[in-house]
């Protein structure tokens, strides 16, 4: 027998046990071999069994060796509640169970001496979310009638680009008493007003990556809903980049420049403009962190789009070179339009923060008008890897701070013109349109969202702690490896499917909730549509407080 | 639910057709109010056009300090009018002591100024006197401006004309153009200042509706001009988008109709001229409006249009004969001051059109 220490791991250090009953097992090893994580293992039991035969008692002993299929005692395979081995079962006879009295966030600590780093999205809860105690509470009754969702048309587009104020464009009286264009304006871009975020390749695998690219080019040219996607920070395959569908692409870069070699090659190349480019100051999920792309996830192909060896690829947690606000306008904007020859809206993307108000300022005030977009980034963002301890105890809620920018807007008179788009954690119950809805009365012009992407596509983690492996390579779906057997497992034309239906249920949705206030466009800062069944959201979010 | 009807007339007309015609829509609003106003006079003010005339109800205080600030910028009244009331237990009306409307010569020192000086003037002025006249509730200023008169109170209009022997016709207090509304808010306060028809520096607007985008016009309004205040009503906020549009842009009129209710996108980028839409659907997404709307309006040269909103969920009717052209929420009132229209060319505009009424009383259809 081996000799157990006080200090060696097992199953009940860990924070998922895995109940396994050897009497339905069938010996098959389904479980084992689905495992991405190694933390299961066939293995031999010795087993005793204490017999007696004849009218007295005389007990005998009998050793016998059984295979059966045993968690590993490994902080470092350790299981993540996937539930893969019991998805593969065909009898029922293993799962994960929670463990509510793991040890793991000291032990590993301990072990490591390294922080912990994973994937998905804070698992801090506990509190009520803000916006399920908000309500739709204007509903049009009598004197202005509810519209019908099934017969009447809904305008549903958001604005990407800057927005010149009224006296401010350059238009002239024409002879025929018509106004008629004498100069320039930035680019702007009306688009769905839900925005698929920033998930790169390497974060993604490059199937996943390809089915939501299918669903975008599919949601655009056979729906009739104009949606982007945000690239991430990791670049774009060239046949993309010179296809046309490269319009339905919003670029970005962040930090790290991770796959701009390879941008700035096509760019003569390109039949397309790009829907437009999202410069990431910083993520909700890990703010202050830059991108964290484990080598694990540097597969080849990662390799040639981002043009790096294998190694850790991480994103230096600001732009280098860029000290000030207005040394990014100056620099980054204007070089970013200036490659596009100001064709293409470009659009600034930060973690939400104390201070959001601050930049959002100093940017809505730049003369030069050249910031077309300013995305924040909420605390429930999610990530496909970084440190525990950024993802669930750093950053900012986005719902006040989004307001805040709103409000901060209007006190100048300027609300529209920096076109507000909000993330991070929206959609967190399933109930994407309800999310984007309230921002929108908030005064969002428009969403973006990421993890509930992931979970369309097939993720099985949640925010209770389940698998959260993004960062590992391991996806037991395939959605975050790049290990070609687990990549496989994903069908990214059931991807592309899956993404496509949600999003025509959530456009029906938002028409369900559009109708009933009797409203035809989008209801951009309709804080008046909008009820706070708790005193302290009403008075900060400023809407009216109802028992 | 409010009705709106307006006058516009070769001839001088007299309130008593206004009263009329909304008399038989009554059952259509709930006699709580009401309100007109009136341009291009005739009667004792017809002399006067050029010359700013104050309307105002007020009590005794408050006369005295609309006077005075009126007399220390220089302003010298040229004639006065008070009309003869008929006070009695009986009418249902919530009077003031006061109803005042006086026209001024501008002050000397304006004798050389431009138009649009004389305009800022006027309407600091008028800022001035309500804002002095606010505390204590001393009055109500509702117009200062050369040949436009304002009248607005609470109570049955039936009874409200019969106050002020609004109905039997006289010659001395006509106007040319009278535009009216028969009832007193019920989404907020009622007070004097929500009554439409409403006006500003020329710019008269009423409305028969649900503005639902009041919020964000309403905050988007208070920064683009000094005299956009109030708001005591959502249907305020046509009045502004107009005067905003017409006269700060100084954009043609049927630029107000592609910005209140855009063009659907689909629609839009279909046109020669998207790239004008485009630029101002994004530049004035905050002056949208949304639920169901009927406008009427007045332009400084007393051009009077009227157009809905983009689903066409309120009614408005056009009538005409040679002389008068009447808009109207119902047909039943335009049928009682013309009876004798040839009713097969009245127009029902529809949601995507601005039907305009010239000087001449051309009617013309715009579509959007």
């Amino acid at each position: 027998m081996e000799t157990v220490k006080i200090h060696d791991a097992t199953p009940n250090d860990l924070p998922w046990k895995i109940i396994y009953d050897a009497s339905r097992c069938t010996l098959c090893g389904s479980c084992v071999a689905a495992c991405s994580f190694r933390a299961i293992e066939a293995k031999i039991e010795r087993r005793r069994m204490v017999f007696s035969e004849g009218d007295v008692p005389d007990p005998k002993a009998r050793f016998s060796a059984v295979p059966v299929i045993k968690q590993v005692n490994s902080l470092k395979n350790y299981c993540r509640g996937c539930g893969i081995c019991e998805k593969v079962c065909p009898n029922d006879a293993i799962r994960p169970v929670r463990n509510p009295d793991t040890r793991m966030p000291v032990v590993t600590r301990c072990e490591a001496g390294e922080s912990i780093k994973r994937g998905g999205r804070k698992n801090l809860t506990g509190s009520i979310r803000t916006l399920d105690q908000l309500r739709v509470g204007r509903i049009s009754q009598m004197t202005d009638p509810s519209l019908d969702a099934q017969r009447h048309t809904f305008d549903m587009l958001a604005p990407f680009g800057r927005i010149l104020p009224a006296d401010e464009l350059p238009l002239k009286l024409g002879d025929n008493g018509q106004l008629v264009r004498c100069g320039h304006t930035p680019p702007v871009n009306w688009i769905y007003p839900v925005i698929i975020g920033d998930m790169s390749i390497g974060a993604l695998s490059w199937r996943m990556w390809e089915g939501v690219a299918m669903a975008v080019a599919y949601l655009n040219e056979e729906c009739g809903l104009p949606v982007r996607m945000s690239s991430g920070e990791g670049g774009v395959p060239s046949r993309l980049l010179k296809s046309r569908y490269l319009k339905y692409l919003i670029l970005q870069i962040a930090s790290g420049h991770f796959g701009w070699n390879r941008i700035l090659q096509a760019m003569p190349h390109m039949v397309e403009d790009p829907a437009g480019v999202l410069i990431k100051i910083g993520q909700g999920a890990k703010p202050g962190d830059g991108g964290l792309l484990q080598a694990q996830k540097v597969a080849e192909h990662i390799m040639a789009i981002r043009g790096v060896p294998k190694t850790d690829l991480l994103s230096p947690p600001n732009h280098q070179g860029l000290y000030s606000i207005e040394e990014s306008v100056q620099k980054m904007f204007l070089s970013f339009n200036a490659a596009f020859k100001f064709r293409v809206p470009v659009a600034i993307k930060v973690a939400a923060s104390s201070t959001s108000v601050s930049v959002f300022n100093n940017l809505v005030r730049d003369p030069y008008n050249i910031v077309g977009g300013f995305f924040i980034d909420g605390i429930d963002g999610g990530t496909a890897a970084a440190h525990e301890v950024s993802l669930d105890h750093t950053g900012h809620p986005i719902v006040s701070k989004l307001r805040d920018c709103y409000l901060a807007a209007v006190t100048q008179g300027r609300q529209g013109q920096i076109p507000l788009w909000a993330g991070g954690g929206l959609g967190k119950t399933g109930d994407l349109a309800a999310d984007a809805f309230k921002m929108m009365c908030l005064g969002a012009n428009g969403v973006f969202t990421g993890k509930l992407i992931l979970q369309m596509a097939g993720c099985v983690g949640n925010d209770q702690g389940r698998c959260n492996a993004c960062n590992t390579g391991l996806c037991p779906a395939g959605i975050t490896s790049q290990i070609p057997v687990l990549a496989h497992r994903l069908d990214p034309e059931k991807v592309a499917e899956n993404i496509v239906n949600y999003f025509l249920a959530m456009d029906q949705e938002l028409k369900k909730m559009m109708a009933p206030i009797g409203n035809s466009s989008l209801p951009i800062g309709r804080s008046d549509a909008l009820v706070a069944m708790d005193k302290a959201v009403a008075d900060r979010l400023q809407v009216q407080y109802v028992c | 639910m409010c009705r709106i009807g307006a006058i516009k007339s070769k001839n001088y007309i007299h309130p008593s057709m206004a009263l009329q015609l909304m008399q038989s829509q009554q059952k259509g609003h709930d006699n709580s109010g009401f309100a007109m106003v009136m341009q291009d006079l005739g009667g004792i003010f017809e002399n006067y056009k050029h010359m700013p005339t104050l309307s105002m109800a007020c009590t005794d205080e408050g006369l005295n300090l609309a006077e005075n600030i009126l007399h220390e910028a220089g302003f010298r009244r040229v004639i006065q009018w008070a009309p003869e009331t008929s006070p009695s237990d009986d009418l249902d009306i919530i009077a003031m002591p006061n109803y005042v409307f006086q026209t001024f010569s501008y002050p000397k020192s304006y004798k050389y100024a431009s138009p649009e000086e004389k305009e800022e003037l006027l309407l600091d002025m008028r800022l001035k006197m309500r804002a002095a006249l606010e505390p204590g509730d001393q009055g109500y200023v509702y117009s200062f401006w050369p040949d436009v008169v304002t009248l607005k109170e609470i109570g049955d209009p039936r009874d409200i004309g019969t106050f002020f022997n609004l109905w039997e016709a006289d010659e001395h207090f006509t106007a040319k153009v009278i535009t009216a509304q028969c009832r007193q808010n019920t989404n907020y306060d009622i007070v004097r200042y929500a009554a439409h028809p409403f006006f500003l520096q020329g710019y008269t607007g009423l409305a028969n509706g649900e503005n639902t985008f009041y919020q964000k016009n309403k905050e988007m309004q208070i920064k683009l001009h000094h005299g956009y205040i109030g708001f005591e009503s959502d249907s305020q906020c046509f009045l502004y988008t107009l005067h905003y549009v017409h006269r700060q842009l100084k954009w043609p009129l049927h630029y107000f109709k592609h910005v209140i209710t855009p063009l659907p996108f689909d629609e839009l980028k279909e046109r020669e001229d998207a790239e004008q839409l485009l630029a101002i659907r994004q530049s004035l997404a905050n002056l949208e409006i949304n639920g169901p709307n009927t406008i009427i309006g007045v332009l400084p040269d007393n051009t009077l249009f009227t157009c809905c909103d983009a689903k066409k969920l309120r009614p408005v009717v056009l009538g005409r004969t040679d002389d008068t052209v009447v808009i109207s929420s119902e047909v039943c009132g335009i049928n009682d001051i013309l009876p004798e229209r040839d009713w097969s060319t009245d127009i029902y505009p529809n949601e995507r059109e601005l039907v305009v009424i010239n000087d001449r009383l051309e009617v013309e259809r715009w579509k959007q």
